[in-house]
């Protein structure tokens, strides 16, 4: 719900690289986003060219690794991938308490030119 | 030519939290930011919790609301210290709107901050305010299936409240599924089911919040 202000930070993040590295332009770049994360992938695009507009990553397509968010089942040790109702294990039926995948919220890499 | 990054998108924000976390630490300012939905009753909360604190040690407020000064005109007829952030629709407070408005409103050493969040379940739990405490209200009439939905709001939390349970008895709300929910989530905050209108369960709740003052 608040994509405009994240997808500055992203356009800041990636125009401070790519200075650093010297780039022409930026030509894609990588985001992975956690499920639970909130961000609506379709509102970042659409606020993408505004803000972008200007900067060495203006021409930049985006690639959005998406990441399912996953519970830790304690008695049969192992994550599930959280089902749509519920934090119920798939296997036993016991309850799962919850892990950091599903959260991830970075830029991954940028290609540039 | 491709370059890892591997940089938190909220990194910006992250920053600037952890440095109101520090201040507040020197300064023995109990942060306490307050998340719910819109009418769940965050500024009834604060506004009981003043009552019940009053003498004990001094507060002040901070109003986060999209357009409205209706909370903070509240606030200021209790004579307590109050600032209004309007976030112009933004949907959150963020760590550079709360280190400004503390830059302001100077809250005295070894006070209580109430920070009232924008009322919303999603986004506030995104933004660390490097706040002392995370405390975040359900209220009976949304219904018991919250956590379930909310996630991220209900594991990041320091204590949940569950308000106008006074309402219990008109709704069909089911308070061993909104535990279960809660405890799945967070093993560890303490829970405090409270009324507004009839006063039950503050007594707890207070005596809870007087000891995390620092």
């Amino acid at each position: 719900m608040h994509e405009y202000a994240v997808t500055r930070s992203i356009v800041k993040i990636v125009a401070a690289e790519a200075e650093k590295a010297g780039a022409r332009k930026v030509t894609r770049i990588h985001l992975v986003i956690g499920d639970l994360s909130t961000i609506v992938d379709d509102s970042v695009r659409m606020y993408f060219p505004m803000i972008a507009a200007g900067t060495v990553a203006e021409e930049a397509e985006l690639v959005f690794k998406r990441v399912k968010a996953e519970f830790y089942c304690k008695h049969c040790r192992r994550n599930f991938v959280k089902p749509a109702h519920g934090f119920e294990c798939p296997v036993c039926g016991g309850l799962g308490t919850p892990t950091d995948v599903g959260k991830e919220f970075y830029v991954e890499s940028i290609e540039i030119e | 030519m491709k370059i890892k990054v591997m940089e938190n998108i909220l990194s910006a924000n992250d920053q600037l939290a952890e440095a109101n976390r520090e201040d507040f630490a020197r300064r023995h300012i109990t942060a306490v930011n307050v998340m719910a939905s819109p009418g769940a009753g965050k500024t009834s909360v604060i506004m009981e919790l003043m009552h019940r604190l009053a003498g004990d040690v001094p507060f002040s407020v901070v109003e986060g609301d999209i357009a409205s000064s209706i909370d903070a005109e509240k606030i200021e007829a209790m004579g307590v210290p109050v600032l209004q952030i309007n976030t112009g629709g933004g949907c959150h407070l963020d760590a550079n709107m709360i280190r400004e408005a503390v830059r302001e409103l100077q809250p005295p050493d070894h006070s209580v901050l109430f920070i009232e969040n924008v009322g919303n379940l999603i986004c506030p739990s995104a933004f660390d305010l490097g706040e002392t405490v995370r405390m975040v209200i359900a209220s009976v009439p949304e219904g018991h299936d919250k956590p379930y939905k909310y996630v991220s709001m209900f594991e990041a939390a320091d204590v949940v409240i569950l308000n106008k349970i006074d309402l219990k008895p008109y709704i069909r709300f089911d308070t061993d599924s909104f535990v279960r929910g809660v405890r799945a989530l967070n093993e560890k905050a303490p829970l405090f089911e409270v009324s507004c209108s009839t006063g039950e369960g503050f007594p707890e709740l207070t005596a809870w919040l007087k000891n995390q003052v620092g």
